[in-house]
């Protein structure tokens, strides 16, 4: 187990200095015009932190963000449990969630803001959209994977629905639930991000398009590297958490 | 032999309608079988011919088309009745539990304090062969182990029936004559009625005190074998010439059936 430990940090450091290596090499091929190095990106991202400009739009984005997950998780796995329970519903009800997860949101994206005008609704909105599909498709399918026998043993013993769901279905369900929870997480951010970056006024998002337009490759520079580095940190744990539910089975 | 009748099939049919088309599967009966409490009563039949409908409907999780079902006394017909347990063919066993955990869940609901409880779930772990092996989770045992976990569940709650669907069907022969002596010494120490469903006649002849012997879908009882074993009775019995005898009628009675289904089998696919 340390051994292992060992070898995935190694890897990480690893990946750490090739990313870097690549970032460096394109920097050399493209210049100043297009890139900025590690280094220089390293300063400036440093600099943006301690400096007043930001703070505002990054505690807008994670707001966002953060009621935008809420709202999918809640959303996707009240819509995966009631399909998964229901056969009937999920024949109906499956091919329309499959059809909406295949269109690209963003064309969308103008109804949703007539229906919430500018500003956090429309972006909170648009984020979940992102993730109630996989994460009620995930769910469903976890539901409906439960092994008959594991719930002939609950009636078995009498329980009730709601005891059968907590004590039986959710905990059969949750490593496939929390892989459609992860997925969820990603396309939620990308959801939120995207909606700030069309139709804002603050947020990372809108900083970005503002950076384009300004042609401020320090801030672009900078302001994907956060993203980067944050999205790959969560999407690590999660992973680490995934991997470690699905070990027991 | 004039012993309290425990559980009561009386004209039970069973019929299914195919989700796919509107023709009517008649899978079962009429069946009409009374169990004596304390006895151990073994079903064979051929495959498909609705055992484990019986058995479903025995505990309540399905209800008969025609006829009723009788628990102690009182009607079941889809009510899961208190006092039954079962232990399913397939590996119930919960896997995000550990054993002590798997074996107590039914026990964390039964309204028993604390001492109780673990007093109970330590003698199932030790009389199952578990001991060392209460704080793993089911996927570091090996099959027989998690079965040997689905009949301590079902036994720390005192069932006064224990419906048994084929709990050895995965086991390789050895595992399931040694199964065959712990279920017959947890049934004389438990005093519950049993209701066995095998395809192995030999399990049947050595474990059961009746056999019923049951016909090609639909499943209708073609006779019931007394095998007269004393109550004290293991494994050994196989070398008793009626061992014999009891296994070769029994196939004698089930060889045109099982020809029938396999029959039918070959002719629907």
């Amino acid at each position: 187990m340390k051994a292992q430990t060992r070898n995935a940090a190694i890897n990480t450091v690893l990946l750490l200095v090739l990313v870097t290596a690549a970032w460096q090499l394109l920097y050399w091929s493209f210049g100043d015009a297009a890139l900025r190095s590690p280094a220089q990106t390293l300063a400036y991202t440093v600099k943006l932190f301690s400096g007043e400009m930001i703070w505002p739009h990054l505690r807008e984005t994670m707001a966002a963000f953060a009621v935008a997950l809420l709202l999918a998780a809640v959303i996707g796995l009240s819509i995966g449990f009631t399909l998964g329970y229901n056969r009937f519903a999920a024949d109906v009800f499956e091919p329309m969630l499959v059809a909406l997860y295949s269109i690209p949101k963003i064309t969308l994206y103008p109804i949703l803001l007539l229906m919430f005008g500018l500003g956090m609704p429309a972006k909170v909105a648009f984020g979940a959209i992102h993730g109630i599909i996989p994460i009620a498709l995930f769910t469903m399918n976890a539901v409906r994977n439960v092994r008959v026998v594991l719930i002939k043993t609950g009636l078995v013993l009498n329980l009730g629905r709601g005891e059968m769901v907590r004590s039986i279905l959710f905990p059969a369900a949750l490593p496939e639930i929390f892989t459609g929870l992860r997925v969820g997480f990603s396309l939620t951010l990308i959801g939120t991000l995207l909606g700030e970056m069309f139709a804002s006024q603050r947020g990372l998002g809108y900083l970005l398009m503002n950076a384009i337009g300004l042609h401020n490759i320090d801030l672009l520079m900078a302001l994907t590297t956060i993203l980067i580095v944050f999205a790959a940190t969560a999407s690590i744990v999660l992973l680490h958490y995934d991997r470690k539910i699905h070990a027991r089975l | 032999m004039t012993a309290e009748v425990h559980v009561a099939l009386r004209g039970v049919g069973k019929s299914f309608s195919r989700a796919e088309s509107s023709d009517v599967v008649h899978a079962l009966g009429p069946i009409d079988l009374e169990l004596r409490k304390g006895e151990f009563f073994a079903v064979v039949g051929p495959s498909g011919c609705g055992k484990s409908t019986m058995l479903e409907l025995i505990a309540g999780l399905t209800s008969a088309t025609s006829g009723s079902v009788e628990f102690e006394g009182a009607s079941i017909a889809g009510r899961i009745p208190d006092g039954v347990g079962v232990v399913f063919q397939e590996d119930a066993c919960f896997p995000w539990m550990t054993i002590r955990d798997n074996i107590d869940f039914g026990l964390k609901r039964a309204k028993l304090d604390a001492v109780e409880r673990r007093d109970r779930v330590d003698r199932a772990i030790a009389m199952m062969g578990l001991s060392g092996f209460a704080e793993s989770y089911p996927a570091q045992l090996s099959g027989g182990m998690r079965q040997r976990v689905c009949i301590a569940r079902t036994l720390v709650m005192k069932p006064r029936l224990i419906l048994l669907d084929e709990p050895f069907g995965a086991l390789d022969q050895q595992t399931r004559l040694l199964m065959g002596d712990e279920l017959l010494k947890l049934w004389r120490l438990s005093g519950a009625t049993v209701f066995l469903i095998t395809h192995a006649l030999d399990e049947a002849a050595m474990l059961a005190d009746r056999i019923g012997v049951m016909s090609a879908r639909p499943g209708r009882l073609l006779d019931v074998i007394e095998t007269g074993w004393p109550k004290e009775r293991d494994s050994r019995i196989v070398e008793d010439p009626r061992f014999g005898e009891i296994t070769a009628r029994l196939w004698r009675s089930l060889r045109e059936e099982s020809m029938k289904s396999m029959g039918a089998a070959g002719a629907s696919s």
